[in-house]
C-alpha cells in the first residue's frame, strides 16, 4: 500500500511537470513566421517581370511575386491600406505584413524570413553588424516612410481646450505636478476654470515604440524636468499603466482627470480631446497630421550611405509655427545591396508606390502624416537604387 | 480477539500465460509514448533552463530581490520578486474568494437544488468555463473595473486600519491585484465547481442515510458525512483552479495597472505577475530579452510544482482521516 502510493505520488508528480512544461511553452512559444520565404514558382515569375514598363491606370508600376514583411504594429494600418491598393492594381503580386512588433521584425529580418521589416527606430549597431548575413555584399538600412503625431489625450470634463509645454508634461508624468490647477498649468491656461481633482496620468505597460519616441521628445525637450533616457519601457514616476495605445485611450476615456499618450488615429476614434503644445511659436500647436509633417521637416537625416535614419531632436524643439513636436517616424527596413532576388522587384516596386506622393498622399485621412518633400525625395532615389 | 484460521494458500499456478503478438505490439507501443513523454520533457526543460541561466548570469540586478524588469537597458538590470509576489498574492485572493462559492455551488446542486433547477445550474458553469480569457479581460477593464470603484471606497473607508485594505489614492482607477483575484477568482469557479460536484456525487449514500438515521439535520450530514468523504477531493479541485489562476495570462495583462512595485496594500493599482510580464514584454524583447523572460517562466513552473507537491502532501495525510478509505 505504501509502495503504491508512493508511485502514485511520482506518477502524479510527472503529470504535474508535464502540464506546467505544456503552459510554461505556450507561455513563452513564440509564433514563428514560419511559411517559406517564397515559392518557386512565384520566385520565378517574379524574376521575369521586373518593374513592367508599362504603368497601369492606377499610376502604380506594378511586379508580380510574393514577399513577406513584418514588424511595427504603429505603421499596420498604413501598410494594410497601401497592400489593399498596390494589390487591387497589380495582379500577381501578394505583400503579407504581420503587425507583431519591431522588435520582431527585425528580429525576422535578419534571420532572412522577411523581404523588409517595419520599425519604429533605426536599427542599432549590432542589428546593423547581423543584418550583414543576410544582406550579401551590403547591409540593413532604415528608410523613413510613416510619420505621425502623437498625441497626449486628456479627460478633464469642462476643459475642452488646454494648452501644456514640454516642461509641464514631462513634470506631469514624472508625479511633480499633481493637481490640475497647479501653478504652472493655469499660467499655461489663462482664463480657462481648472478644476483641483488629481492628475491620473496613463502609460503603457508593454514595450513600445511609442513610449521610446514620447520620453525621446520629453528628454529632447525638457531634459531638465525628465531626468530618465529614453527606453521603450516606461520609466515614469507614478500614474497607472494599460496593455497597448488601445488600452491607454480606454483608460483615459473612462477616468476623469486622467491623461495619457497615443496616436492620433486613437484620439480621432475615441473622440478624446488633445492637448495643444505651447512650442514657443506664436500660438499653440494642436496634433493634427499636417503639423506633425511641418514638425519632422525639422529633423535631420543623419544615416550614412544609403541608410536614411532621422535625428528628430531638432523637431522636438521647432518653434515654428504650426509644426507639430511630438513626432515619431517609423521605418521600413531592406538592404542597400544583396536582397533577395525572388523578392527583390516586388519589395522595390512596393516600397516606391508607398513613398510616391501618391501613396505618401494616403496617410493623412488614417491619422498619420506624409513626410516632408525633402525627405521624401532621398527616399524614393535610395528606394530606385535598392539592388 | 479471535483469530481466524488463515484459508488454505493455493497452489502457485505454472501455467505460462499465453502472449500474442498485439499483446507484444500494444505494450511496447504504451511504453514508447511513456517513454517519448519523458524525453520531450527533459529536452524542453533543459532547453529553458539553458537559456535561463545565460539570461540570469548577464543580470545585474539581483534575479530573485530586484525589482523592477529592465532586459533591454545596457547592463540589463530585472528580477522577480514583484512578479513573485503579485502571481502569489492575486492567486490567493482568487482562491478565498473562488473555493467556499465553487463548493457551496457544488452543495446546492447535489443536495439542495430541486432536479428540475441543477441542471440548468450545472450548465451555466460550464458555459463559464468557454468563455476565453481574453474576453474576461475586456469584460474586467471595462465592466468590473468602473463598478469596483464603490466597493474599494468602501473597503478603504472600513477596513484600511488593516493596512491591508488601505488605498493610498482614493480616486485611482481599482485595476489592482485585488481586482485582478476577483477576475481570477470568477475565472477559476468552474473547473473547481465540476470537479467538487463530482466528489460529493461519490459520497456513499449510507453514509448520509445513516447520519439521517441518527437524528442528523441535513446541515449535520453534510457537515459529519459529505464534507469529511469530499475533502481531499475539493482539495485537488483547487489546485486544478489555482494552477490556472497562477498562469492567468490575458486577463490579468489587461486589466491590472503593472508596476514594479511590492506593496501589501492590495487595493494599490502596482504588482505584476509572471504571465502578464511576459505578455507586455514580449513583443518588443530582443533575443536576449526573451531568454530573460525564459527564466521568469522557470521561476513560475518551479512555483507550480512547489504549490502542487504541497497539496499533494496535504491531500495524503488527510487521506487518513476521512471517509475516502472506508
Amino acid at each position: 500500500m505504501k509502495l503504491q502510493r508512493k508511485n502514485g505520488l511520482r506518477a502524479l508528480t510527472v503529470g504535474a511537470v508535464a502540464v506546467t512544461g505544456a503552459l510554461v511553452l505556450t507561455a513563452c512559444g513564440s509564433d514563428n513566421n514560419s511559411s517559406s520565404n517564397s515559392t518557386p514558382s512565384a520566385s520565378a515569375s517574379a524574376g521575369g517581370s521586373t518593374t513592367s514598363s508599362s504603368a497601369n491606370a492606377s499610376g502604380i508600376s506594378c511586379a508580380t511575386g510574393q514577399v513577406l514583411a513584418s514588424g511595427s504594429t504603429a505603421q499596420q494600418n498604413a501598410i494594410e491600406a497601401w497592400v489593399k491598393n498596390y494589390q487591387q492594381a497589380c495582379s500577381g503580386a501578394s505583400i503579407n505584413y504581420k503587425p507583431s512588433s519591431s522588435g520582431e521584425g527585425i528580429v525576422d529580418f535578419n534571420q532572412g524570413t522577411d523581404a523588409f521589416a517595419g520599425s519604429d527606430s533605426p536599427l542599432k549597431p549590432e542589428e546593423v553588424a547581423s543584418s550583414k548575413k543576410v544582406c550579401a555584399g551590403g547591409t540593413g538600412i532604415d528608410l523613413p516612410m510613416v510619420g505621425g503625431p502623437i498625441a497626449v489625450g486628456y479627460n478633464l470634463p469642462g476643459v475642452n481646450n488646454l494648452v501644456l509645454d514640454a516642461t509641464t508634461l514631462a513634470k506631469i508624468f514624472n508625479s511633480q505636478i499633481t493637481t490640475w490647477n497647479d501653478a504652472a498649468i493655469k499660467k499655461l491656461n489663462p482664463g480657462v476654470n481648472l478644476p483641483s481633482t488629481k492628475i491620473q496620468t496613463v502609460h503603457r505597460q508593454d514595450e513600445s515604440g511609442t513610449t521610446d519616441n514620447f520620453t525621446k521628445y520629453l528628454k529632447g525637450a525638457a531634459p531638465a524636468a525628465w531626468p530618465y533616457e529614453h527606453a521603450k519601457a516606461w520609466a515614469g514616476k507614478g500614474g497607472q499603466a494599460a496593455a497597448k495605445s488601445s488600452g491607454v485611450a480606454g483608460l483615459v476615456k473612462q477616468t476623469a482627470g486622467s491623461i495619457g499618450y497615443f496616436e492620433l488615429s486613437y484620439a480621432t476614434a475615441s473622440s478624446i480631446p488633445t492637448v495643444k503644445i505651447n512650442t514657443g511659436a506664436p500660438q499653440p500647436v494642436e496634433a493634427t497630421s499636417a503639423n506633425a509633417s511641418a514638425g519632422i521637416a525639422s529633423a535631420k537625416v543623419v544615416g550614412t550611405g544609403a541608410d536614411l535614419s532621422l535625428d528628430l531632436s531638432g523637431a522636438y524643439t521647432t518653434k515654428a509655427a504650426n509644426a507639430y513636436p511630438i513626432v515619431l517616424v517609423t521605418y521600413e527596413i531592406a538592404c542597400d545591396k544583396g536582397n533577395k532576388a525572388s523578392t527583390l522587384p516586388l519589395t522595390k516596386s512596393f516600397l516606391n508606390y508607398i513613398a510616391s506622393s501618391q501613396g505618401q498622399g494616403m496617410l493623412s485621412s488614417a491619422g498619420y502624416a506624409p513626410l516632408p518633400t525633402e525627405i521624401a525625395t532621398k527616399v524614393q532615389s535610395a528606394i530606385t537604387a535598392l539592388s | 480477539m479471535t483469530t481466524t484460521a488463515p484459508p488454505p494458500t493455493a497452489p502457485p499456478q505454472k501455467t505460462r500465460t499465453v502472449t500474442r503478438p498485439g499483446d507484444r505490439i500494444f505494450s511496447g507501443l504504451s511504453r514508447g509514448s511513456g517513454i517519448f513523454l519523458l524525453v520531450v520533457m527533459a529536452a524542453i526543460a533543459i532547453f529553458l533552463t539553458y537559456r535561463a541561466v545565460q539570461a540570469i548570469s548577464k543580470d545585474h540586478g539581483n534575479f530573485l530581490t530586484t525589482f523592477e524588469w529592465n532586459a533591454s537597458l545596457n547592463p540589463p538590470v530585472f528580477g522577480v520578486a514583484v512578479l513573485a509576489y503579485g502571481t502569489v498574492v492575486s492567486s490567493i485572493i482568487a482562491m478565498l474568494i473562488a473555493v467556499p462559492i465553487a463548493v457551496g455551488i457544488a452543495l446546492f446542486i447535489t443536495h439542495y437544488a430541486p432536479r428540475r433547477l441543477g441542471g440548468p445550474i450545472a450548465y451555466v458553469i460550464d458555459l463559464l468555463a468557454a468563455v476565453p480569457s481574453i474576453v474576461y479581460g475586456l469584460w474586467g477593464a471595462l465592466f468590473l473595473v468602473p463598478h469596483l470603484r464603490g466597493l474599494n471606497l468602501w473597503l478603504d473607508k472600513y477596513f484600511g486600519w488593516t493596512y491591508i485594505f488601505h488605498k493610498q489614492d482614493p480616486n485611482s482607477a481599482p485595476r489592482s491585484l485585488f481586482t485582478v483575484g476577483i477576475l481570477l477568482a470568477i475565472m477559476i469557479l468552474p473547473i473547481i465547481t465540476n470537479v467538487s460536484r463530482e466528489v460529493i456525487r461519490q459520497v456513499p449514500r449510507m453514509h448520509e442515510e445513516a447520519a439521517l438515521a441518527l437524528g442528523a439535520t441535513r446541515w449535520e450530514v453534510i457537515r459529519l458525512s459529505v464534507l469529511p468523504f469530499a475533502r481531499s477531493g475539493i482539495i485537488s479541485a483547487s489546485m486544478l483552479g489555482l494552477g490556472r489562476a497562477l498562469g492567468e495570462t490575458m486577463a490579468v495583462a489587461t486589466v491590472l495597472s503593472a508596476s514594479p512595485q511590492l506593496s501589501g496594500h492590495i487595493l494599490d493599482p502596482l504588482g505584476g505577475t509572471f504571465s502578464q510580464n511576459i505578455v507586455a514584454k514580449f513583443g518588443e524583447a530582443d533575443e536576449f530579452g526573451r531568454d530573460a523572460l525564459i527564466a521568469s517562466g522557470l521561476v513560475l513552473f518551479i512555483i507550480t510544482l512547489l504549490v502542487n507537491g504541497a497539496a499533494r502532501i496535504i491531500i495524503q495525510r488527510r487521506k487518513e482521516y476521512s471517509g475516502a478509505n472506508a
